[in-house]
C-alpha cells in the first residue's frame, strides 16, 4: 500500500499561501502601469520606448551575469523587470537611451548581483542606479521637459520639445516661489519632472491596488509622507499659506513614488513594525533637509539610500516585545539586573 | 470581552468536505487494534498484559511512570504481543497490539454512576485520571494534572472548541451531535476546580455550533459561548486565552499562572463519559478526509485503530495519497507508514492529493519581505532566526527568542519564498537544548 502511495514525509506545515514571490512582484508591475500610462500621454511615446529599453536592459544584465557565474536563472520572478521600470521612473524622459543602459547595468550588476542577488543587496537597485547616473551626467540627468500634447509630435527624438523645470527646481520652490501649476495640475500629473513621479492621481492608484493585494503595508508609506507633511506644514516658505505649501512639498518631486514603490521595496527596508515606522520618519526627515537645506532640489533619492544603509541597525534595536512579557516584568528585570551590577562592582573594590 | 491577537493567517478551509456528515461509527470493526503506550505527553506507560491475556474494553493495559494517563484496551480479544510498533509521532514506540474478538465485552471496572451530582471535585479528578483523560486536540497533556496544577490557581476556564485548523470538523460535529456532553462535561471540570463559570471558545465559521452550544447552556447562564473571529492558530492555548481573556502566558509559564486551565471539547466530552458511564478514554472522533479520499468521514474508532484501516472506512483512496497526516495541514505529522494507528490526540487523518500539496520552488530565497514577521503570534522575527540558524549561530538565533517559537507554522505558510522556516527551527531548537545541556 505504502509502495503504490510513495507518501513523501515533510516538516509541518503542510499548506502554503497561494502567493509566491512571484505573484507580489507582478503586482508591483501591474501597480506602477498607470503611471506610465499617464507618463505616455503627457511626454509622448519617448517615456513607453525609454521604458522598454530600460526594462529589456535590467532583463538582460540579470540573465547575462547569471549565465556567466553559472547561476540559476531569476528573470523570470519580475525583480529586474521592476528594477527596469523604477529606473526609467526616476529619470527624466529625455535621457539617452545609453544612459539608461549605463544606469541598468550599474543597478542590476553591481548593486544588486555582485552583493548576492535578490534579497541581499542592501540599497535599493534602482535608486542606487540614479544617484550613479546623477554623479556621471548631471545635466541631461536634470533636463526637463514641459509635458502636454506637443511631446507626440517628436516620436523617439525629443530634441525639439520645449524645455522646462520640476516644481521643485532652484528657481522656484527651493525659494518659495510655488511654479505655475495649479494644485491639480500638480494632481494629475501636469508638471515637469521625471518619468514615473509626476502624477501623484496614478501613484496613489497604483498604490492603492498594492494595498488591496496585501503587497505592501502602510507603516513606512504613512511615516514617510506624514513627517514631510508636518515639517512643511510647520515651516512653510514664502507666503502662500501652510497648508497650501504643504500639498505643494507632498506632490511636488518624487516622495510619492518613493513612499509606496521606493521605500516600501521589501529587500532595503526594516522588518519590524517599529523598525519600518522609523525608517519612514527617518526618510521624510531627510528629504525635507536635503530641500531645505541641502545643494539639490529634490532629496527622496538620497532621503531613501540613506535610510537604505541603516536598515540592519533599526532591525536589530527594534525587537518586537516579547510575548507574555508585560512592562512592569521589564522594569522588574531591569532593576534586578542593576542591583546584580551594583553588587558585583562593591565585591570587587572590596 | 474579546481581545485581538497579534498576527496569524487564514488558510483555505476546506471543511466542506465533511462538516455536514454525522460521526459515523466504524462500518466494520477493526480486526485488531495496536495500541502505543505513550498517547500523551510525558513519560511511556509500562504495558502490564502479557502476550495471550484476554482483556475487555476499558480494562486497564498501561500504568503510568511518571507524568502520564493510564492506558486501556478499546476492544475485547486476545494480546498477541507487546512490542515496538511504528506509531504517528514518527518513531516505533512499545505497543499493545490486541486482537478483536468482536463480542465487544465490556469490563467490570466500568460501572455506570447513578449520583453524579454528589461526587466531590477530588473524587472528579480521580475518576478523570483513572479514565487516562489526556488533551485530545493535539499536544496530548494529561488532563488530571493540568486540573491538579490549576485548582486554587485558576479563576477562568477556557473550553476550545476553536478548531482553527483547516480541514478538520471532528470537534465541530462533537458540538453539534453531542453538545449536551460538553456542557455538563464543564459543568465537571467547574466543580473540580470550584468555579462557578467557564468560557467556550468557537470559530465563527461554526455558527450553528455556537448557536446550538447557546441554546443548550439555557437560563443556567454558567457557560459563556463566544464566536471567536476565524484566525489560525486561535485554537493554540495562549492565543485563546490572549483571545477570551486577554492576558498573555509569559515565557516558561503555564496558563495556569495567568489563571487560566484550557481543554479540548472533545477532552470534556470524555470527561462527561468517564463520570457519568465510568468508560475510560477509549474511543475518539476522528476526521477522515482530503483530496485523495473517496468519502470524507468523521469517525466513532477505538484507539488503536490503523489509519489503513480508518481509510478503507472512508471509501479507500480515490487516487494516490501523496502526503499522510496525522492532524491537521499546519501542525500535523506527516506519516510513512499506514499502520500507524489513532492515538488520544488524533483528530483528523488527512490524506493529501499531489495537487493539494504546496508548490515548491527550486530556491528558497528571502526576499525580507516580513510577512512572517507580521503574522508570527509569538511576535517572533522568523528571518532573522533562519538566517542565524541557517549559518549554525544557535546562540544568536536564541537571544531572538527562538524557543519562544510554537511551530504554528504561521511564517512558513505566508513566506513567498516557501522557504521550510518551522523545520529549521526545529533544528536550531534541538541544538540550542544540547547547548544548555552541556553546560
Amino acid at each position: 500500500m505504502n509502495e503504490q502511495h510513495r507518501l513523501s514525509v515533510a516538516s509541518s506545515p503542510h499548506a502554503s499561501s497561494p502567493v509566491g514571490t512571484k505573484n507580489l512582484m507582478l503586482d508591483v508591475v501591474i501597480a506602477l502601469i498607470p503611471a506610465l500610462c499617464i507618463s505616455i500621454y503627457f511626454f509622448g511615446p519617448r517615456a513607453l520606448t525609454i521604458t522598454a529599453v530600460s526594462v529589456i536592459g535590467c532583463v538582460f544584465f540579470e540573465w547575462l551575469y547569471e549565465k556567466v557565474m553559472k547561476k540559476p536563472s531569476t528573470i523570470g520572478d519580475y525583480t529586474a523587470v521592476i528594477t527596469g521600470i523604477l529606473l526609467v521612473f526616476v529619470c527624466p524622459v529625455t535621457l539617452p537611451y545609453w544612459m539608461v543602459l549605463l544606469g541598468d547595468f550599474f543597478a542590476i550588476i553591481i548593486v544588486k548581483q555582485l552583493f548576492g542577488g535578490l534579497g541581499t543587496n542592501f540599497l535599493n537597485p534602482a535608486l542606487a542606479g540614479r544617484a550613479f547616473l546623477m554623479l556621471c551626467y548631471p545635466v541631461p540627468m536634470t533636463t526637463w521637459i514641459k509635458p502636454g500634447v506637443e511631446n507626440w509630435a517628436s516620436i523617439g527624438t525629443v530634441v525639439d520639445a520645449v524645455t522646462g523645470s520640476t516644481p521643485l527646481s532652484n528657481d522656484l520652490m527651493k525659494h518659495g516661489t510655488l511654479p505655475d501649476a495649479s494644485l491639480w495640475d500638480m494632481f494629475i500629473g501636469n508638471v515637469g519632472g521625471c518619468v514615473g513621479e509626476v502624477s501623484v492621481l496614478m501613484l496613489l492608484l497604483g498604490a492603492a491596488y498594492m494595498l488591496f493585494r496585501g503587497v505592501i503595508r502602510l507603516r513606512i508609506p504613512l511615516a514617510y509622507l506624514g513627517t514631510v507633511a508636518v515639517i512643511a506644514f510647520l515651516f512653510p516658505k514664502g507666503d502662500v499659506g501652510n497648508l497650501t505649501w504643504m500639498l505643494y512639498e507632498l506632490m511636488g518631486g518624487g516622495i510619492v513614488l518613493g513612499a509606496f514603490f521606493m521605500a516600501t521595496d521589501y529587500v532595503t527596508s526594516p522588518n519590524t513594525p517599529k523598525g519600518e515606522i522609523i525608517f519612514g520618519v527617518g526618510c521624510g526627515l531627510i528629504t525635507m533637509l536635503i530641500r531645505y537645506f541641502g545643494g539639490y532640489p529634490e532629496g527622496c533619492c538620497y532621503s531613501i539610500l540613506i535610510m537604505n544603509l541603516c536598515v540592519w541597525l533599526i532591525d536589530k534595536y527594534t525587537l518586537p516585545s516579547r510575548y507574555g512579557v508585560t512592562k512592569a516584568m521589564r522594569q522588574e528585570a531591569k532593576a534586578l539586573e542593576k542591583q546584580q551590577k551594583l553588587a558585583a562592582k562593591e565585591e570587587a573594590k572590596s | 470581552m474579546k481581545h485581538k491577537f497579534y498576527g496569524g493567517v487564514h488558510p483555505a478551509e476546506h471543511k466542506d468536505a465533511t462538516e455536514h456528515k454525522p460521526i459515523a461509527p466504524l462500518a466494520n470493526a477493526p480486526a485488531q487494534v495496536v495500541i502505543p503506550m505513550n498517547m500523551h505527553i510525558g513519560a511511556p506507560c509500562k504495558p502490564i498484559v502479557a502476550k495471550g491475556d484476554q482483556v475487555k474494553i476499558g480494562q486497564l493495559i498501561g500504568e503510568t511512570t511518571g507524568l502520564g494517563a493510564p492506558i486501556h484496551a478499546s476492544v475485547s480479544g486476545k494480546v498477541v504481543a507487546v512490542e515496538p510498533r511504528p506509531a504517528a509521532t514518527g518513531f516505533p514506540v512499545m505497543s499493545v497490539v490486541i486482537e478483536n474478538d468482536f463480542q465487544n465485552e465490556v469490563s467490570p471496572d466500568c460501572k455506570k454512576r447513578d449520583n453524579v451530582d454528589a461526587l466531590t471535585p477530588q473524587e472528579i479528578v480521580d475518576i478523570i485520571r483513572d479514565a487516562g483523560i489526556t488533551g485530545m486536540g493535539g499536544a496530548g497533556f494529561p488532563t488530571h494534572v493540568k486540573i491538579g496544577s490549576a485548582i486554587g490557581k485558576a479563576d477562568t476556564i477556557i473550553v476550545n472548541g476553536a478548531e482553527c485548523e483547516p480541514y478538520i470538523t471532528s470537534d465541530h460535529r462533537l458540538m453539534l451531535e453531542h453538545g449536551e456532553k460538553i456542557i455538563q462535561g464543564v459543568r465537571f471540570i467547574m466543580k473540580a476546580l470550584s468555579l462557578n463559570n467557564a468560557f467556550i471558545g468557537v470559530e465563527d465559521n461554526k455558527m450553528d455550533a455556537v448557536t446550538h452550544l447557546k441554546g443548550l447552556v439555557g437560563e443556567k447562564n454558567d457557560i459563556t459561548v463566544e464566536a471567536l473571529h476565524t484566525c489560525y492558530p486561535q485554537g493554540a492555548e495562549k492565543q485563546l486565552i490572549q483571545r477570551i481573556t486577554g492576558r498573555e502566558v509569559p515565557p516558561g509559564k503555564l496558563p495556569a499562572d495567568v489563571g487560566c486551565c484550557v481543554f479540548n471539547v472533545a477532552t470534556v466530552s470524555a470527561v462527561y463519559d468517564a463520570v457519568v458511564s465510568g468508560m475510560p478514554l477509549v474511543q475518539r472522533i476522528v476526521t477522515v478526509t482530503g483530496g485523495a479520499i473517496k468519502n470524507p468521514v468523521n469517525l466513532l474508532a477505538p484507539l488503536g485503530t490503523s489509519f489503513e484501516h480508518l481509510v478503507e472506512e472512508a471509501g479507500g483512496f480515490s487516487e494516490p495519497a501523496n502526503r499522510v497526516i496525522s492532524g491537521g495541514p499546519m501542525m500535523g505529522v506527516a506519516q510513512y507508514d499506514l499502520s500507524v494507528t489513532l492515538g488520544k490526540a488524533t483528530n483528523c487523518v488527512l490524506c493529501l492529493s499531489k495537487k493539494e500539496m504546496p508548490a515548491t520552488s527550486e530556491r528558497h530565497v528571502c526576499i525580507r519581505c516580513a510577512r512572517c514577521v507580521n503574522v508570527c503570534p509569538m511576535h517572533l522575527l522568523p528571518l532573522y532566526m533562519n538566517m542565524y540558524s541557517k549559518k549554525s549561530e544557535w546562540r544568536e538565533a536564541e537571544t531572538l527568542r527562538l524557543m519562544d517559537c510554537m511551530e504554528c507554522g504561521c511564517c512558513q505558510y505566508i513566506c513567498p519564498g516557501r522557504i521550510p522556516l518551522v523545520q529549521q527551527f526545529r533544528t536550531a531548537k534541538f541544538e540550542v537544548r544540547q547547548l544548555a545541556a552541556k553546560k
